[in-house]
């Protein structure tokens, strides 16, 4: 539920490095568990750039709707289309086909990124 | 903060991995694992357990029991049958609302009445207050009762096994007693969902063996147990009001097109003169059903309506829904922009999103 090789969010957005300067971008799974049946993902356009923090879009579940935040400057390459048809592939597998932006990182990675642990301290600290 | 209150069932809903939030003071599963949309799917196409355990139960009776409540009440007492049920309310003087509720009428001296979680103790104060000048008793029983829902087109072969009685002879809206395994349980054919189904009446304590009995029957008919998600997006299909949403304080049985439940014509009753004033006048504003034209869109409760640009009314409920495949919503407008087919507007995160005001309820199960 943590994977180790991807960055989080305290807002629980992800960032997986593909180590070439791009990463993928998207909602934890403790996120997308919250949130419930996700039935629409809006995303931003290729091109977008973004800074840290920066709102980029939103989720729609059936209960809710939840602002999605960058997690760390980037301009986005690339958004997953097949999410319009099966916005469910965030909650089966948010960190693979659930994944929302890929994008081209824009200078290192914003240092308030937590690692898995830090960020499943995060996550039980909320959820008790 | 004070602790969440608990239906005799909470710790089977944990067992079976429910997500449990708040909801108005109860420690309530609002989903299962399996999640929100399978859970409403179930319901339209099999079958369905709710626990409304939180739901509040006050009894009433006396000689005076259905003169008294066809005084406190505005849909016809005097109308029911024995074993008969129907939708009414509590109002306030004005008209506005202090709940909505079932009452069932077990016998002329003899009432039993099904109030919201959260307004238990208000609804069974304001029953107290208004019955002292008659010859009644009044008793809350909510804390000893619990109650389970079992909704969708396949209820009947679920329960059926369980019970001594024959279900095929209850209508839709009435009640009968029987025994469920030997146990003495009241059976109501009613329901929040717009499908057939049974609200299962039992003492507290055998409330967690009446939910595993009818989850183990409901096994080949794939039962699934369902939590207030799902209720809330079933609910909203059928068009049935939520206390806090729809109705509240600050709105009247009218406007909240319920005009249904208002008898003007059966003789007094609270908020009966207030109604009758405001009917003569014309209402200003009424509770619409609308549909989002932009599949993108999603209305959610509270947010603005908009007429020619200005703030105009509120979305009272509004969803994504399974059933009917587009997203839809309840809202107050502007009596002008109530007919069928209006344009209205909803302001979603600072959008104007175009919205058309369709027939209600959205959702309607074929006979």
């Amino acid at each position: 539920m943590y994977p180790a090789d991807v960055k989080y969010t305290k807002n629980h957005e992800y960032l997986k490095p593909l180590g070439d300067g791009t990463a993928l971008v998207g909602i934890t799974h403790y996120a997308q568990e919250a949130l419930g049946d996700v039935v629409f993902v809006d995303m931003p356009e290729v091109g977008a750039k973004f800074k840290a923090g920066d709102e980029f879009g939103t989720v729609e579940s059936v209960k809710t709707v939840s602002e999605i935040f960058i997690p760390s400057a980037c301009e986005v390459i690339e958004i997953n289309g097949e999410l319009e048809a099966h916005p469910e592939y965030v909650n089966e597998d948010a960190y693979g086909k659930g994944w929302m932006l890929k994008v081209k990182l824009d200078g290192g990675l914003n240092s308030e990124l937590l690692d898995a642990a830090a960020y499943e301290a995060l996550v039980s600290a909320e959820s008790h | 903060m004070p602790e969440l209150l608990k239906t005799p069932l909470n710790a089977v809903h944990r067992a079976l991995g429910a997500k449990m939030v708040d909801f108005g003071g109860w420690d309530m599963p609002v989903q299962y694992p399996t999640g929100i949309i399978n859970e409403h799917v179930a319901v339209r196409t099999k079958v369905g357990l709710f626990d409304v355990s939180h739901m509040g139960e006050i009894r009433v009776k006396g000689p005076q029991a259905m003169a008294f409540l066809d005084w406190l009440t505005p849909n016809a007492v005097v109308k029911l049958a024995h074993g008969q049920i129907h939708y009414t309310a509590f109002l306030y003087e004005n008209g506005t609302f202090v709940d909505d509720l079932l009452l069932h009428k077990i016998a002329d001296d003899h009432f039993l009445l099904v109030v919201n979680a959260s307004n238990v103790d208000k609804d069974f104060a304001w029953v107290k207050k208004h019955a002292a000048k008659w010859d009644v008793e009044v008793t809350n029983e909510s804390d000893a009762t619990g109650q389970v829902a079992l909704q969708g087109p396949l209820s009947i072969d679920v329960l059926q096994p369980l019970v001594d009685i024959d279900l095929s002879q209850i209508k839709y809206y009435w009640f009968a007693f029987g025994n469920f395994k030997g146990m003495p349980a009241m059976f109501a054919r009613t329901g929040y969902t717009g499908e057939d189904g049974f609200e299962v009446y039992c003492p507290a304590e055998k409330t967690a063996w009446v939910w595993n009995e009818l989850m183990e029957s409901g096994k080949p008919h794939g039962l699934v147990p369902t939590g207030l998600g799902c209720r809330n997006t079933l609910r909203l299909e059928a068009k049935m009001a939520l206390y806090g949403h729809e109705i509240d304080d600050t709105t009247n049985a009218l406007e909240a097109d319920l005009g249904w439940i208002i008898k003007l014509n059966k003789g007094e009753f609270l908020g009966r003169e207030a109604l009758a004033t405001l009917k003569e006048q014309g209402l200003g504003r009424k509770l619409v059903g609308f549909r989002m034209l932009e599949k993108r869109d999603i209305a959610r409760d509270h947010m603005d309506v908009l007429v020619d640009g200005k703030k105009a009314g509120y979305v009272t409920s509004g969803s994504p829904s399974t059933t009917c495949g587009f997203n839809l919503g309840l809202a107050y407008v502007p009596i002008s922009n109530a007919p069928l087919g209006s344009r209205i507007h909803v302001d979603i995160r600072g959008k104007a999103c175009e919205a058309e005001v369709i027939p209600t309820p959205f959702y309607k199960r074929a006979k």
